[in-house]
Formats: structure tokens, C-alpha cells, sequence
């Protein structure tokens, strides 16, 4: 276990260390809302932070395994690329921004643009996401245990959105849809996998009507 | 950028910490705002009744205790006055309004930062750490404040443009954004009255609260109305003699983090803003929802 000191060394300091390492435990204290901190990871590391983080915390994530004991601000893993974040607290707005891959588990309240344009990183809220949650995401998938702000999914491309409590006013282009067997499974799965504990049944799935789409496949000879 | 900061004691023994604190929120904002830095600092000065006006003069020489004499003599009263940088404190029986007539004819090299019974507002071109050693602002005591550190986009690095911007007795407002439909609100406020010192947006957001707090509206109740008749981008740390608030706009994307214990209520632009406060272990630390006003003190 290598312990870092936030409150004596830098946050630059802290971040090449991850970066040169291959794997490993680190334990970070004294984050002290500071920003960029376990950003650009890209090995399987263990790292877990003691305390409240600024911005980007775990920004380009790769392979690492971070944990937050603590709240984060704005773009808590932005970028996500694979690996897992969990957050303990609750985060800012843009949790998960434009994620490729990997896992996201808040176990607070997010605020508002969570999984602002996703691409196919997963992200679990324990407890409530803020307006435009999902605004633009592409793929992969958003899971909401408490509640969804306004214009939730707008102009949503082929993410999917599960809510398991009230929604408010959907974004555009944004529909209900059908809960299969199927989708019930992989919450089911994913909520496992995010270690939280929820009843899959009590989830509604939302996910893009398709009529904003500008590109269409029938007509894929005229671009 | 801005930052923008704010402290409320909830409980009033910790008053002679509000220097300390108020010092390290602000100079955590240096990065959001390296350009000038003002407080608004809400305390009853010993001694004092009447009107408190905080004065400022650009000539580092200012013979204030000639002002002094001079008001003496004018109001035939015996003003307390506390000189600090750039500043002073004149503490007064004088009639507020004759008192500022008087001023803007005979005095002026001096500008009026705020008037009331508890505000005192301090602010100037420079660092925020320069700031807080110039002003010597460790020193306060107080019952809240709040804090802007500025990063000068759309006029000039002067004094003047510095924030926070008083209008009204003990009323300020410290903000973060930008109104959009500040010149006809503005237009519309001259015409029920209020006076305004400069063309700035927050100073319109600052006049307006002013203006609903006259028709007899809580603090609570002129920040409900704001949501809807102020359009634009705003996070708002709001001090009154007794109360302090905060409202974002519906959008939120001005950031703004708060935290609050059985002591104190913080806000800032930033939680490093807040991570350094004595007792934030036991603080609940939470983002203010959009289009919700938060309050403290005032009913």
C-alpha cells in the first residue's frame, strides 16, 4: 500500500506516481477538494481517496479501480474509459461525461448532465441524478435508482436509461419503452456488479424515440 | 470566472472566527478570480449607532480624520471612524441621505462602498492573498460575509468594477454569470426608484432584491420572484442585516457547492473554498438544486 499526502505533496506529484505504476494500492488522503486528482490511469491499480475531491476526479479512467469516501465535484470521471470509480458522496454535475466504457457507481445524488453524451460506459446512481441527465448519450447504459430531473434522455441516441422513481418531464425525442426479460437481466446484472442493492422490477426503461436522427440508414448512399 | 464565497454563523459564539475563515474561503478563489477581491462583512462595530458607511479613496494620503471634523461640524454630531487601506468606517447619528448629498458635493475623491447599521464592504484591484494582508482581514468578527474574487472579462481591473456591489441599506449581493435582461430590469427599478452606481448586471440583480425587500417581501420571497423575472446565467450569495441565501437559476451551470454544520452555513464556487474550515467533518456538504432558494436567519 503506498499512502500519499494531498496536504504535502502535489496533485501532479500524485499523478505520475499512478501513472508509473503497474499495479498496486494506493491510499490518498487530504484531497481537500482539489482537482485532476487520479486523473489519466491506465494500469489495474487500486486507489481509494479519503476525503471530498474537486474537479475531474478520475478523469480518463483506465483499468484503475477508484474509490472516493467522500463527495466530488464537476466531471467525476469524465472520459471513462474502462475500470471502476464509485463515489461514496454525492457528485456534481457531468458525472461520467462522454464514458467509453467502464463503471460508474454513485452511491449519493448526482446533479444535473450525468452521463452528459455517454458512449458506452455504464453509470449506476444510488440515489437521484439532476435536469439533462443523459442529454445526447449514445450508448451504453444509465441507471437511476432515486429520481430523474427534467428533460431527462434529450435528444438521446441509443443509450438506455432504466429510473426507478419519478421522471420528470422527458427531453426530446426521449420514450418509455418497453421493459423485455432481457433488459431486466442486464440491470439485474449491472446492479450487481455496481453493489447495489435494488429491485429490478421497480425500474422503468427509457431510450430514444429515433425521430431526431439526422442519419438514416436508408439512406446511407446520400451522405 | 468568478468565485464566489459566503459564511453564516448559526451559531453566533464562533463571531471572532470569521476573519480566519472568510481569509482562507477567499484566497482559495485565487485561481477563479486573480484579478480584485471584495468581501461584504456584516458585524456591529463597539460603540457605533446609527448609519455605518465604508468610504473609499484612491489618494493613499486621504486626511480622514479631517473628514471627520469636517462631518462633526456639519451634522454636529462626533463620528466614529475606522481607517483600514483604502478604506474607512464612518459611523454616524447623520441622517443618511443628507450625509451622502453632503459627501458627493464636498468629497469627491471618495466613493461610498455600503451604508447600514452592520455591512461593511471592502474590495480592490490585486490578489486575493494581497487582499486579505492589505485589509488585514484576518481580524474580523462578525455574524456572516461574503466574499468575491474576480476575473475581469468585460471591463476594467479598477476598484470600481471590483465586486460585491452594495444597493440599499445592509443588502449585498455577490454573483457568479451574467444577466441577460439586466437593462431593461434596471430601466424598469430606476423607475420605482432605486439608484444604481454603475452599468453592471450584478448591481441590477442587487437593486432588484432591494426593491422587493422595500415592498415588504422576505428575503426568502424576492429570491422566489427572481427565479422568474431575472433571465440569464447566476449562482447568488445573498447577505441582509440578519439573513443570508443562495439561489442558482434554473440552468445551474454556474457552480456552487455548500456545506453546513450546527456552527456554521458555507457556500462557495468551489468545495476547496470550504475544505479548510474548522469543523467541516461534521459538515453536510451538498450542490444546491437549480431554482431553489436556500436561507438562513432572515423569517
Amino acid at each position: 500500500m503506498t499512502e500519499f499526502d494531498l496536504s504535502r505533496d502535489s496533485v501532479r506529484a500524485l499523478n505520475q506516481g499512478l501513472h508509473d505504476s503497474a499495479e498496486g494500492r494506493w491510499l490518498v488522503s487530504h484531497p481537500d477538494g482539489r482537482h485532476c486528482i487520479a486523473v489519466g490511469l491506465d494500469a489495474p491499480v487500486d486507489v481509494a481517496i479519503k476525503g471530498h475531491v474537486g474537479y475531474y476526479c478520475a478523469g480518463m479512467n483506465k483499468r484503475a479501480n477508484i474509490t472516493i469516501d467522500g463527495s466530488a465535484g464537476p466531471g467525476v470521471a469524465e472520459n471513462i474509459m474502462s475500470g471502476t470509480v464509485r463515489v461514496l458522496g454525492n457528485v456534481s454535475h457531468c458525472a461520467g461525461a462522454s464514458g467509453h466504457g467502464g463503471l460508474l457507481v454513485v452511491e449519493g445524488d448526482a446533479s444535473a448532465r450525468c452521463g452528459i453524451s455517454m458512449k458506452g460506459s455504464d453509470i449506476v446512481v444510488a440515489g437521484s441524478v439532476g435536469h439533462m441527465s443523459a442529454f445526447m448519450a449514445q450508448t451504453g447504459r444509465l441507471v437511476v435508482c432515486g429520481d430523474a430531473g427534467d428533460h431527462l434522455g434529450d435528444s438521446i441516441y441509443e443509450a438506455v436509461i432504466y429510473v426507478a422513481g419519478r421522471v420528470g418531464e422527458l427531453g426530446a425525442d426521449c420514450v418509455e419503452k418497453e421493459m423485455t426479460p432481457e433488459h431486466r437481466q442486464g440491470l439485474a446484472d449491472l446492479l450487481s456488479a455496481a453493489g447495489v442493492e435494488a429491485d429490478p422490477d421497480s425500474f422503468r426503461r427509457y431510450g430514444s424515440a429515433r425521430k431526431l436522427y439526422n442519419f438514416n440508414i436508408d439512406h446511407a448512399s446520400d451522405y | 470566472m468568478c468565485g464566489i464565497v459566503g459564511i453564516y454563523y448559526k451559531n453566533k459564539e464562533l463571531n471572532n472566527h470569521l476573519g480566519a475563515m472568510l481569509s482562507s474561503m477567499l484566497v482559495q478563489m485565487s485561481e477563479r478570480g486573480p484579478d480584485s477581491a471584495g468581501v461584504a462583512v456584516y458585524r456591529d462595530s463597539p460603540g457605533s449607532s446609527g448609519t455605518k458607511l465604508t468610504l473609499h479613496c484612491a489618494e493613499p494620503d486621504y486626511d480622514w480624520a479631517g473628514l471627520c471634523s469636517s462631518l462633526g461640524r456639519e451634522f454636529n454630531t462626533d463620528p466614529g471612524i475606522e481607517v483600514r487601506a483604502s478604506h474607512a468606517v464612518v459611523s454616524t447619528i447623520a441622517p443618511l441621505q443628507e450625509l451622502r448629498s453632503w459627501l458627493s458635493r464636498n468629497c469627491p475623491d471618495l466613493r461610498v462602498m455600503s451604508a447600514g447599521s452592520t455591512i461593511e464592504i471592502y474590495k480592490e484591484a490585486g490578489a486575493p492573498r494581497d487582499f486579505v494582508e492589505r485589509f488585514q482581514l484576518q481580524d474580523f468578527q462578525g455574524s456572516h460575509a461574503l466574499g468575491h474574487t474576480r476575473m475581469a472579462t468585460e471591463s476594467a481591473i479598477t476598484t470600481q468594477h471590483s465586486h460585491p456591489f452594495s444597493t440599499g441599506q445592509d443588502l449585498c449581493l455577490v454573483h457568479n454569470g451574467s444577466l441577460s435582461n439586466h437593462n431593461r430590469l434596471r430601466e424598469r427599478l430606476q423607475g420605482e426608484g432605486i439608484e444604481f452606481q454603475t452599468d453592471n448586471d450584478s448591481e441590477v440583480a442587487a437593486g432588484y432584491l432591494m426593491w422587493q425587500l422595500h415592498q415588504g417581501a422576505t428575503l426568502e420571497q424576492a429570491l422566489t420572484r427572481a427565479i422568474s423575472d431575472l433571465d440569464g446565467f447566476f449562482t447568488f450569495a445573498v447577505g441582509t442585516h440578519n439573513g443570508f441565501a443562495v439561489l442558482r437559476d434554473p440552468i445551474a451551470c454556474k457552480p456552487a457547492v455548500m456545506a453546513e454544520n450546527d456552527d456554521w452555513v458555507a457556500m462557495a464556487s468551489e468545495f476547496r473554498a470550504i475544505a479548510q474550515l474548522p469543523g467541516v467533518e461534521h459538515a453536510t456538504v451538498w450542490e444546491p438544486a437549480p431554482a431553489t432558494v436556500y436561507s438562513w436567519g432572515e423569517g
